[in-house]
């Protein structure tokens, strides 16, 4: 599989009154056509500022440092403003948390994915609006017509998602970033959003990046996962490979964290809290909640290694048996 | 049907507001030291004489009784007696409500088309020069008082650069007013096509509706500016954009749309800014409208029209705020249909 | 971002000056000011901006520096009174409707209602003129206007407070629900009374200088910025712009800086409001 985004050292700074918030560190990964890819972290960890700064919508007092998106080959990073608006929305939508925020309250729903039709595809009005229906039916809707001509405030927290889902895949983009695109919603609500998301994206041939913080979830769709911790990402690989054999530190005390019916294990909290990302160490920003933190741990930043065919962590103390460093 | 209830909720509040309104406007006028017959009678008149206007007038009878006959008067549109001008205060007030409503609908004019754009390009252009002086405008604008602002611009545009006329009503002396129709010159002057009358309208409207516009610009700006910064952070802004609209499209339309709903409800305080306003800019410039009949009678010791300007401009306020709230009813979606 | 917080901070502290000047200099006026307010100069009627009168002289020859220090008294004085009175008014007519409920609740809130269904201005000019035109009764009129601004923030915050957590444990302890209201109100409630009486003292300003220039409430000879605005605003057209500019200019300066130490106080003493503006 050929990579349809590769992200290369991104780094998003905020520059608040209280002082530099480093959001994103340096974050490095790709996303294949057609993979669903899960970034996962606690809240706080930068995912959301990460999917923000693809589509360059980091607003002021925060902005991109340094980094390249390249993005079917071109570098975001580099484009006018003009020419990354054709990109957003066409190439490239987004699902956003809080579906129900997220949709403009004095527009019906219908209107606000029938101008995308409109606005990217030329089409009229009327065009617009069968489109429209023909996508709120593709997305699950019952009764499409009456909808498409309701309000958010009229819609569930479901069915708002669903619109959501509708107005990012109106245009067939390439690439969905969906940002906890479950939260909010009734667990089996969540699971058939999750469902359809899948099932689009194997469809339509678009890749996924999926944010959560549910590892659960990323084991139930995802095909590869990035963790993300204070802003830096210390491991990714396959699903299956992490699962079955997690390497970084927190990674492992994630997924010790998941709860399980099939293991009677209790539960293990993850000690300490997400470091703050005001002038965070010059090492491992993991080191502080760290069970096996080494002396190199507080100094250096440990840069990823290759582990195994398809994984990389970033950690001094992981055991990585054959592989050389990578810059 | 969530509306209807709405629009029927709305309606009923008016009812208590009303009662109190003419209530205190009763109490002002009736119940207080300045005693109606004493004014009427004239100083040098004989107890004996006081009593029989007191009795005529009924000022003799239980208080409810008193309240009662000045309500019912009130709906035969019974607004007592000018005794400056010698004639029913309605008659007075028709004549001079185009006056008022002329000078305040140029000023809403004047505040909306300079208010909102500047609270959006402040918002928009967040602490850049533009936003400084916007916000700078904002607060000296609620900490002028506009008769002075008035002054000031008569001054400038009047004694040294000459562009303006003497303030001295709605329109040049040697220029015969148009046909009345609405009785606001301007529109006057545009429907029977009176190219003099609307220029010389035009001429006398200005400085006095900028005056006034300046007075109710600021809280506007203000509020425009704070409900667009909230709402340019909202997620479905970022949504928009995330979505590709085009800048002018997702500010203009989807921003400034959701933000003029807040904008509503500031139009009953604005009317309140521009009635009081009114008083003061119409004397000023000597602008014949409702504010400067109560202010000279005011003078002249004339208590009936001051009392039947000030419950008039409350119902009006009243019925402002009942539009108001209608108004944000049907702009808001999530009230309409609930 | 800390550049602005700098500034606004600064710029409050410049407020908070002004307000202290005027405020010294009015208490001090017959020290301060250079002549007697009432004396006039006849060599020198309607002198422009000049060493001996550094504001000018009205048509009378009176010094306008004098005039205008010494009017600042009234101003500061009436606004005072009434923001005083309407805050104790206001404060106990809330406390009362929250404390005791029921009709009167209603009866309150419903005579607060019909006074804010007029514009301000407008019933206190109603009020002035039927209670005749004395400056006593000017202060009355704002004050009447003002009462429902600290009643519905007493009333609000009295409600709040009983819906609070800390009502409920205390409830459960066994304390009685109005005495946790009133233990609990005061702290809750002094921020957002001083910071709506800040506020209010500007808008009391505006008020007392609008009335007396449509010669409500001051009788000549004694002065007030409004009515020195309205003496001089004949002489506009003519060309002697000293004798509005300098007294509607302290107006507009002193009520800046209630309203910019208002704002201020807003933000740090009410987190609920804050970022409002």
């Amino acid at each position: 599989m050929t990579d349809l985004l590769e992200v290369r050292d991104l780094t998003v700074h905020f520059d608040t009154e209280a002082g530099l918030v480093e959001a994103v560190d340096g974050v490095t990964f790709n996303v294949r056509s057609g993979e669903i890819l899960g970034v996962v972290g606690e809240s706080g960890s930068g995912k959301s500022v990460t999917a923000l700064a693809l589509l360059r919508l980091i607003r002021p007092p925060g902005r991109i440092v340094q980094g390249a998106v390249r993005f079917e080959g071109t570098d975001l990073v580099g484009l006018s403003e003009d020419e990354m608006r054709a990109v957003r929305g066409t190439r490239i939508a987004m699902v956003f948390q809080s579906p129900r925020t997220a949709l403009n309250p004095v527009l019906t729903v219908g209107r606000q994915i029938s101008r995308l039709f409109e606005l990217h595809q030329g089409a009229s009005r009327a065009e617009g609006r069968t489109r429209t229906i023909g996508m709120l039916k593709l997305v699950g809707i019952s009764e499409p017509e009456r909808r498409a001509r309701q309000y958010a405030h009229q819609l569930s927290g479901g069915m708002c998602q669903r619109v959501m889902i509708a107005m990012a895949l109106a245009t067939s983009p390439r690439l969905l970033l969906a940002d906890e695109p479950t939260t909010g919603l009734d667990v089996s609500i969540a699971a058939q959003i999750l469902e359809l998301l899948r099932d689009l994206g194997r469809r339509t041939g678009a890749s996924i990046l999926l944010i959560t913080h549910d590892l659960g979830v990323v084991a139930e769709v995802c095909d590869r996962v990035a963790v993300m911790h204070a802003g830096q990402i210390v491991e990714v690989g396959a699903v299956r490979a992490i699962f079955a054999r997690p390497l970084h530190p927190y990674t492992q005390a994630l997924v010790r964290s998941i709860p399980r019916i099939d293991r009677d294990v209790t539960m293990e909290p993850i000690p300490g809290m997400v470091p703050s990302l005001l002038a965070p160490p010059p090492g491992c920003r993991y080191a502080d909640r760290c069970p096996r933190v080494l002396d190199v741990c507080r100094r250096d930043r440990p840069a990823p290694r290759a582990a195994a065919p398809d994984q990389e962590v970033a950690c001094h103390a992981a055991e990585v048996e054959d592989a050389p460093a990578r810059g | 049907m969530g509306f209807g209830r709405y629009v029927l909720q709305r309606l009923l509040l008016v009812i208590p507001t009303l009662f109190g309104v003419t209530l205190i406007a009763f109490t002002l006028t009736y119940l207080l030291p300045g005693n109606p017959a004493l004014v009427k009678a004239g100083a040098l008149a004989t107890p004996e004489h006081v009593a029989e206007i007191e009795r005529r007038m009924g000022l003799d009878r239980p208080v409810p009784v008193q309240y009662w006959r000045y309500v019912t008067g009130l709906l035969r549109g019974d607004l007592g007696e000018s005794s400056s001008t010698g004639r029913p205060v309605l008659e007075d007030f028709r004549q001079r409500i185009p006056a008022t409503l002329e000078l305040t609908l140029a000023s809403l004019i004047v505040a909306v088309a300079i208010g909102i754009p500047f609270g959006v390009l402040s918002a928009v252009h967040r602490d850049t020069v533009l936003d400084h002086l916007s916000r700078l405008l904002g607060v000296g604008g609620v900490a002028m008082p506009s008769f002075w602002t008035g002054l000031l611009l008569l001054y400038v545009f009047f004694y040294l650069l000459g562009v303006a006329p003497a303030p001295l009503g709605r329109i040049a002396a040697d220029v015969t007013p148009p046909t009345r129709i609405l009785g606001l010159y301007v529109v006057d002057a545009l429907l029977t096509a009176n190219g003099t009358a609307l220029v010389s309208s035009l001429h006398h409207l200005m400085l006095p509706a900028l005056t006034l516009g300046f007075a109710v610009m600021a809280p506007l700006t203000r509020m425009v500016r704070a409900t667009m910064l909230e709402i340019l952070e909202s997620d479905y802004v970022t949504a928009a954009w995330a979505a590709g609209l085009p800048r002018r499209r997702v500010i203009y339309g989807d921003a400034l749309r959701n933000a003029l709903i807040p904008v509503i409800t500031l139009l009953g305080v604005i009317f309140g800014f521009l009635m009081a306003g009114n008083v003061v800019v119409e004397m000023v410039f000597a602008w014949p409208g409702l504010g400067h009949y109560a202010v000279t009678s005011l003078m002249t010791k004339d208590p009936g029209p001051i009392q039947s300007f000030v419950l008039f401009v409350a119902v009006m306020y009243v019925l402002v705020n009942l539009g108001v709230d209608l108004l944000y009813g049907l702009a808001d979606p999530r009230i309409r249909l609930r | 971002m800390r550049w602005r917080r700098l500034t606004r901070n600064r710029l409050s502290f410049g407020a908070l000056c002004v307000i202290l000047a005027v405020t010294l200099t009015s208490l001090l006026a017959p020290w301060v000011a250079p002549y007697d307010p009432d004396n006039p100069d006849a060599e020198a009627t309607l002198a422009s901006v000049s060493m001996r009168h550094p504001l000018g002289t009205d048509v009378y020859g009176r010094d306008q520096l004098s005039r205008v220090i010494h009017a600042g008294r009234i101003d500061l004085l009436v606004a005072l009174c009434a923001t005083a009175i309407a805050l104790t008014l206001g404060s106990a007519l809330g406390a009362g409707a929250g404390y005791r409920g029921g009709w009167v609740d209603q009866l309150v809130m419903r005579s607060v209602d019909a006074i804010m269904a007029f514009p301000a201005f407008i019933l206190a000019m109603a009020i002035t003129a039927a209670l005749g035109n004395s400056i006593a009764n000017v202060v009355a009129a704002i004050a009447i206007t003002h009462v429902p601004i600290y009643t519905r923030l007493i009333r609000g915050e009295m409600l709040r407070v009983r819906e609070t957590e800390y009502a409920e444990a205390a409830r459960t302890v066994g304390n009685r629900p109005h005495q946790i209201v009133l233990y609990h109100l005061l702290p809750n409630c002094v921020p957002p009374l001083v910071v709506q009486a800040t506020l209010a003292m500007g808008f009391a300003i505006l008020t007392v200088a609008a009335l007396s220039f449509i010669g409500l409430g001051i009788h000549p000879p004694q002065s007030e910025w409004g009515q020195m605005t309205a003496e001089g605003a004949g002489y506009v057209v003519s060309g002697e712009w000293w004798l509005v500019l300098f007294p509607g200019f302290a107006i507009m300066l002193t009520v800046l800086a209630f309203n910019l130490v208002g704002d201020t106080l807003r933000d740090l003493l009410d987190p609920r409001m804050r970022g409002v503006r």
